[in-house]
């Protein structure tokens, strides 16, 4: 393990100021082979687009590295001098691949192939940004909508209203109302508050950010945070701790016809959007119940994430690896690619819930042209959230420390969930963890700055 | 047990006073020997480079390595002993060490005496044993990560099999796979899935024990426990060492099933301090932080640490291990 680990890395010299002058404005039809890495064509929004972007790109002969990016093999292929054309990588990733000089600027890429990057969501775009510049082209978006099983709902006196977060009293009431148990074991799950992955969501519906707009300071210590941290692990100690709710949820079948909404067994939770459709596909007749995450005031809240198409520094054909970001992440593709699934929907009985494109443009004429505004129920409640959560997006910014931090405030949730710490000692032990992370990363890059 | 004393060699006298044995000079190789010397390298000659450019080169540049901060993109930079001395503070360390050696001292005796107990039945049986003996291996065909997703499985706390079947007999089982005492219980007792491989390793060393040895046994009123203790564990003692000493090195070597359990795609975010074992820190430090300088100083510390291990473990072998063929 070790010495294979230390193979791939022995041959590493750095990237040095290799590709320090790049002509995203290269005139002339691009040739050649151009490989990717990252991206799959799944299905049809990715092969549409795809299809697309290769023909656009006539002469090019376009090879996939499909699969997850691996970082480590990415970054091993930068620093050996022979790396991809383009990476599709997770937003999150941007700030640590800029601040390692791995991915280039993307400035003169998108005034050359003229992207109007006000088109995009705002919260997609500052996710790419780091120290001003514009590191990738996003696509996707994904947000959180609450969902709920109605008829549960509906025995304990609740609506979906009791359970969207914008009263956690009232969420937590519901809670207890909805868990059962059987025999001493937990039989149904009231509300599973998605640890530890949905605690910047908590947070901010509280009015908190983890991280300062410059990304810079860390704020997981804040009185806001913690409170949030100790209402959602409050929400599994109900139930018997979180080992019970974990081991509970893990046996369910999440993508089948025997998911938890389905058979009965869960309550309501708030989950990503791509979910609609498992549920749709899965098990249509649910008695399903949708609801955007709610603040306190009321408001839609969602947490974005999604994927980018960043160039790598040392890149053969950077011209012609910006323009099949710009071709694949461009209105009209995205259009394309949503009537192909749309059709394809349509065809298998199903309704089309729509795609978050991370293009607002293209989001806005999606749904005016293809998403249905009179789905049955409660489809139509899904795609409503879905949109208005679409609409209410926060992320946090890029930074040179976005694992590091990331690792911190997961580590100390899961601290809290396995019964090590009490949440205001995790926290503040996660918030020395990740401001010596944020302070190191900083500091190196503006040293090299 | 006697040491039987090795002869004297003859020495040559000469005008009675005793010398020194004069070094004979090695006679120059003919050319055929060359020759065939030159043969046999070249033949070796792909391993030989192999194990330079993948193993040999890859250790001294970690032992470099260790020695930078270095983030797999950038240069390394020369940092001398920090990373050593952060590893020193790093509570994490601490703690991944202390898993391992937990695990460790639990799973390789249990695996040792499991796979002893199954060889010993196995040597027993007669026609069936060849449909046994494949039937204890197909297991270790399965790919570890396989192993890790079968472990949630059975070992899920609500309706997992295990628990069903301790229900079978009045006991509530644990949450074997989120509670933090009974994580590491279940990655040994998971372990014991691929115990055939060590099965077929001591079943071929039982075959190898003269039967003379057990009618003479017999003959002194030996029962079958008296003969295993006394005639088989000796005799079969030097295939339980390599089994013993193999297993502790993958023992401290454990990733792929904790990893795939407790740090894969199905738990990307929820993790359990639990099951991180040093090779498990390691990879996040090096692969996920980026942090190979540090990761390449941990794989240095894991490394001492096997190796002081196996020096004991082969230390105390010389008093408690027996060759056939062996002179003491």
């Amino acid at each position: 393990m070790v010495v294979a680990a230390l193979a791939l890395t022995g041959c590493a010299q750095g990237t040095g100021d290799e590709g320090a002058d790049v002509d995203f404005s290269a005139d002339g039809s691009p040739s050649g082979e151009r490989s990717v890495m990252g991206f799959g064509t799944g299905d049809e929004i990715g092969e549409v687009r795809y299809d697309r972007a290769t023909q656009d790109l006539e002469g090019v002969d376009v090879r996939l590295a499909e699969g997850e990016l691996d970082i480590q093999a990415f970054l091993s292929a930068v620093a050996s001098g022979n790396p991809p054309d383009l990476v599709y990588a997770n937003r999150d990733q941007i700030g640590t691949f800029a601040s390692r000089d791995a991915i280039l600027p993307l400035d003169e890429c998108v005034d050359a192939e003229g992207v109007d990057l006000d088109a995009f969501v705002d919260t997609a775009v500052e996710q790419v940004t780091f120290d001003g510049s514009v590191y990738g082209i996003p696509e996707f978006n994904q947000v959180q909508v609450t969902m709920a099983n109605a008829d549960l709902l509906s025995a304990a006196g609740l609506t979906v209203d009791d359970v969207n977060g914008s009263d956690r009293d009232a969420v937590t009431a519901a809670n207890e109302a909805l868990m059962r148990t059987a025999g001493g074991t937990l039989s149904v799950i009231g509300f599973d508050s998605k640890l530890p992955e949905f605690l910047p969501l908590w947070a901010k519906a509280a009015g908190a950010d983890l991280l300062s707009e410059d990304g810079r300071t860390a704020q997981l210590d804040a009185p806001e945070v913690v409170e949030a941290l100790e209402w959602a692990v409050g929400i599994y100690d109900a139930q018997g701790g979180f080992p019970a709710v974990k081991t509970y949820r893990d046996s369910a079948d999440f993508f089948g016809a025997g998911n938890q909404f389905a058979t009965g067994v869960l309550g309501a939770m708030p989950m990503e959007q791509w979910y609609i459709n498992v549920l749709n596909e899965s098990s249509p007749d649910a008695p399903m119940a949708f609801d955007a995450v709610r603040t306190p005031g009321g408001d839609a809240i969602a947490f974005a994430s999604g994927s980018a198409w960043a160039v790598p520094r040392g890149s053969e054909n950077p011209a012609a690896a910006c323009r099949f970001a710009r071709l694949m992440t461009e209105t009209d593709a995205w259009v394309q690619a949503a009537q192909a699934r749309a059709d394809a929907r349509a065809q298998d009985g199903l309704v089309f819930t729509g795609v978050l494109t991370g293009n607002e443009e293209a989001d806005e004429q999606i749904r005016a042209d293809l998403v249905p505004d009179d789905a049955p129920q409660p489809w139509q409640d899904a795609i409503d959230a879905m949109y208005e959560a679409n609409d209410a997006t926060f992320a946090l910014p890029a930074n040179p420390a976005d694992n590091e931090f990331e690792t911190a405030w997961q580590d100390a949730v899961n601290r809290v969930l396995n019964g090590q710490q009490e949440p205001a000692d995790a926290l503040a032990q996660a918030q020395d963890e990740a401001q010596q992370a944020l302070d190191d990363a900083w500091a190196r890059w503006d040293e090299e700055d | 047990m006697t040491t039987p004393v090795a002869p004297a060699l003859p020495t040559p006298a000469t005008g009675g006073s005793r010398e020194a044995p004069v070094r004979r000079r090695r006679a120059r190789p003919s050319p055929s020997e060359r020759r065939e010397r030159n043969a046999a390298l070249r033949f070796i000659s792909p391993w030989i480079v192999g194990f330079v450019v993948f193993t040999a080169w890859p250790i001294l540049y970690s032992a470099y390595l260790s020695l930078t901060d270095y983030d797999v993109i950038n240069d390394p930079t020369f940092v001398g002993l920090d990373n050593y001395r952060e590893m020193a503070q790093d509570p994490k360390v601490a703690l991944s060490l202390w898993n391992t050696l937990v695990y460790t001292v639990v799973q390789v005796p249990l695996y040792t005496v499991v796979a002893l107990a199954l060889a010993l039945l196995l040597n027993q049986a007669a026609r069936s044993a060849g449909f046994f003996r494949t039937a204890f291996f197909i297991p270790k065909m399965t790919p570890p990560v396989a192993v890790g997703v079968l472990l949630l499985l059975l070992f899920n706390g609500q309706y997992g099999i295990v628990n069903e079947v301790l229900s079978w007999v009045g006991i509530q089982g644990p949450s074997w796979t989120t509670d933090q005492d009974w994580i590491k219980p279940g990655l040994v007792l998971i372990s014991l899935w691929t115990v055939g491989s060590a099965v077929i390793i001591l079943l071929a060393a039982l075959r190898n024990v003269p039967n003379d040895l057990y009618d003479a046994a017999r003959v002194d009123g030996a029962g079958f426990w008296r003969r295993t203790r006394a005639v088989t564990v000796p005799m079969i003692s030097g295939a339980l060492f390599f089994v013993v000493v193999i297993n502790t090195i993958a023992g401290f070597q454990m990733f792929t099933e904790a990893y795939s359990a407790y740090f894969g795609a199905g738990n990307s975010t929820y993790r359990n301090d639990a099951a991180l074992f040093c090779v498990i820190y390691l990879f996040q430090e090096g692969f996920q932080e980026l942090h190979m300088g540090y990761a390449s100083a941990l794989a240095w510390l894991l490394f001492v640490v096997i190796m002081l291990v196996t020096v004991v473990q082969l230390v105390v072998s010389r008093r408690l291990v027996y060759y056939e063929g062996e002179q003491r």
